[in-house]
């Protein structure tokens, strides 16, 4: 166990590196801070010397020294825009973030769960052709299009006309398929509540949830339909495995045999992909905080590139770094915890 | 060396139709219907100087007085205008048969190079071992352990951001291959590579070792057509993700540019308008997106079942 934990730790470290140092390079290649720091009539040789004063001479190896130096203390210097230490502005928009990633990842739960063990138990039942079949249209539409239905449907309405009015039937018909279109689709609204810090939260009014509710639907939509698939496979891959047959034969009740002994064996590969997903949302984050205008990371991430905004992005990419390798670790531990027979070494079996 | 081919060898197409692929494709309506809508979207999209009315690029055809016009089934449509206008008054028709090209190009483009890279590479991990498929592998790791999209949106927003917007969107289609490109071959070479592992302990390839053959022939032309059947099952899956990729680039504005405008800078560009009821800028091109999308993964589930290789599972 010691040996995997180090062997997963050294792992981290080396992306963590390389990760830092292609954010070095991009900080380092885009453009020149000198010119940018002085105006046009300052001549060459004191442009030379503000360079030599910040090191900005050195060789790349000894600014890379400096930059992780200062990296690793927190320091990743100061935003353009914002006019604040780069760590703080990510910090401002981390909450916003990570409840909307928390949300998600409820809904893929609550839903995925259910309906995977449905469809896996009875694989031929018209429900579950349902969900398979809806599952893949689930995969097939990009997360800012569900977003912007979702939009179009739940915030701004629709009206159909589709059938003949005069009729009862056609009016009812119609009037069932319009919405209303009061859902908000727009920031987080204003009813936050302080919690500590700069985590101000949705998740306790009716006001914040609802503002909630859209974004955090469109950002679990690409993730469920996987979700359900996975999760269909695996039971059905277990549910043909000895010992749920020998379970079955032995009189246990079959709601025990699902739900006790399967699933426990289902959930297995479904925590690895699960975790590494959770870090996969992140990226999936910054086009459904676009759409909803979501004050969270991706939001403020794409900002930073429209303006340029060196040091934000490489912070950004940093904190991402960090977020996709803690997840990945934690994953590969709890997996290695639960279950034993993992080659723990990593020697070829 | 002079060989008598005993025989006459069946041709390609007679062994098509003998195949199980071609039994299980005439039974299979899904599978049809889903070609068949591939193929269509496909031709429509390449000849498109010649279906669509108007010519979205040329600026002169433009009339920004008839903008935002609907759809014909929608009263106040204008019939020049089928699917009626986008915001720059461009035909909506016209425009997202262009915009379909240029999706496709990315789409295959991309998905070409990440084959190439993938395949290589895979067949290298695989076949060499040692110390080159530890650092391939690692490098794949690294690479999986993010999302594809991230690492696409990053180098896309960095390369812009190097570069300057105007010489990013002139090259934009270059641009978005290399990206999707890049940030997708490690599906391949993982696939590529656990097939080679199975196969490279069987007799064919000692047989040519031994023979003296050299590393690189045994490689492509042994071992290479017996991983085919994986590669084939991926391609329809990364050519559906290449799309829907380089439609969230464009989504984002790290794509294509307006004025040669791909679905996904389609999409954006009448997302703004939504809220003023001009749904049709956004959902027309969108829902030509998803059918394109669909029926290719609709294919890609289909060929999985067919062929049924043991895909490299994460």
């Amino acid at each position: 166990m010691i040996a995997f934990l180090i062997k997963r730790l050294m792992h981290a470290i080396l992306v963590m590196f390389v990760i830092s140092v292609l954010a070095f390079a991009i900080q380092d290649n885009l453009g020149d801070p000198v010119q940018q720091m002085v105006g046009q009539s300052v001549p060459e040789s004191e442009r030379e010397a503000i360079r030599e004063r910040l090191g900005l001479n050195d060789p790349f190896l000894v600014q890379y020294v400096r930059f992780a130096k200062n990296a690793v203390q927190g320091d990743f210097g100061y935003s353009y825009f914002y006019r604040e230490p780069a760590l703080e502005v990510i910090a401002r928009h981390l909450p916003a973030t990570l409840e909307l990633v928390f949300a998600a990842t409820l809904i893929i739960v609550l839903f995925s769960v259910p309906i995977g063990v449905y469809s896996a138990i009875k694989p031929r039942s018209p429900v579950s052709r349902f969900f398979m079949g809806a599952s893949i249209i689930g995969i097939s539409i990009p997360v800012f299009l569900t977003a912007i239905l979702l939009i179009q449907v739940f915030s701004i309405g629709i009206t159909v006309s589709l059938f003949p009015e005069s009729t009862g039937w056609g009016a009812w018909l119609n009037a069932a398929l319009s919405t209303q279109g009061n859902m908000p689709s727009f920031g987080r609204g204003y009813d936050l509540v302080h919690v500590v810090g700069h985590w101000d939260t949705n998740l306790v009014t009716w006001d914040g949830l609802k503002h909630l509710v859209l974004p955090a639907v469109s950002l679990a939509s690409i993730m469920l339909p996987l979700f359900i698939r996975l999760i269909r496979a695996e039971m059905m891959e277990v549910l043909q495995s000895e010992y749920v047959k020998y379970a079955r034969a032995k009189g246990i009740s079959m709601r025990r045999v699902y739900f006790v002994h399967a699933l426990k064996n289902t959930m297995l590969p479904v925590i690895t992909v699960g975790g590494v997903q959770i870090g996969t949302m992140v990226a999936y984050t910054i086009l459904t905080e676009t759409v909803f205008q979501w004050p969270g990371m991706g939001l403020m991430f794409l900002d930073a590139i429209n303006r340029a905004d060196i040091p934000l992005i490489v912070t950004y990419l940093m904190i991402v770094g960090v977020i996709f390798v803690v997840t990945n670790t934690i994953v590969d531990l709890i997996y290695g915890f639960v279950n034993p027979t993992v080659k723990l070494t990593g020697k070829p079996a | 060396m002079t060989t008598s081919t005993p025989a006459k060898a069946p041709s390609r197409w007679e062994r098509l139709r003998d195949s199980f692929l071609w039994y299980s494709f005439k039974r299979d309506r899904t599978a049809q219907l889903c070609l068949a809508v591939f193929i269509c979207l496909v031709i429509a999209a390449f000849s498109a100087p010649l279906l669509a009315p108007t010519d979205p690029y040329d600026l002169a055809q433009i009339d920004i007085l008839a903008s935002e016009l609907p759809p014909f089934w929608i009263d106040g449509a204008d019939p020049m205008y089928t699917l009626g206008t986008d915001a720059q008054g461009r035909d909506l028709w016209s425009i997202i048969l262009y915009g379909t090209r240029v999706s496709l190009l990315i789409g295959f483009g991309a998905v070409a190079l990440q084959a190439l890279l993938g395949v290589t590479f895979g067949l290298m991990a695989g076949y060499l071992g040692g110390r080159v498929d530890a650092f391939l592998m690692r490098l794949a790791d690294i690479q999986l352990s993010f999302s594809t999209l991230m690492v696409a949106i990053v180098v896309g927003a960095v390369v812009k951001a190097t570069m300057g917007s105007a010489f990013y969107s002139q090259y934009a289609v270059l641009m978005l291959i290399l990206i999707i490109g890049l940030a997708e071959w490690p599906q391949y070479a993982r696939t590529v590579r656990a097939s080679v592992l199975a196969e490279k302990n069987k007799e064919y390839v000692d047989a040519a070792r031994v023979m003296g053959l050299r590393s690189k022939r045994i490689m492509f032309r042994h071992v290479l057509p017996n991983t085919l059947s994986p590669i084939f099952v991926i391609s329809t899956v990364q050519i559906a993700n290449a799309i829907i990729s380089e439609a969230a680039l464009s989504f984002l504005g790290l794509g294509m540019p307006e004025t040669h405008p791909s679905l996904g800078s389609l999409i954006k560009a009448g997302f703004d308008y939504i809220q003023s009821g001009s749904w049709w800028i956004t959902l027309i091109p969108g829902a030509v997106l998803v059918v394109l999308v669909l029926s290719i993964n609709l294919l890609g589930d289909w060929l999985r079942d067919v062929m049924n290789p043991r895909l490299y599972k994460g």
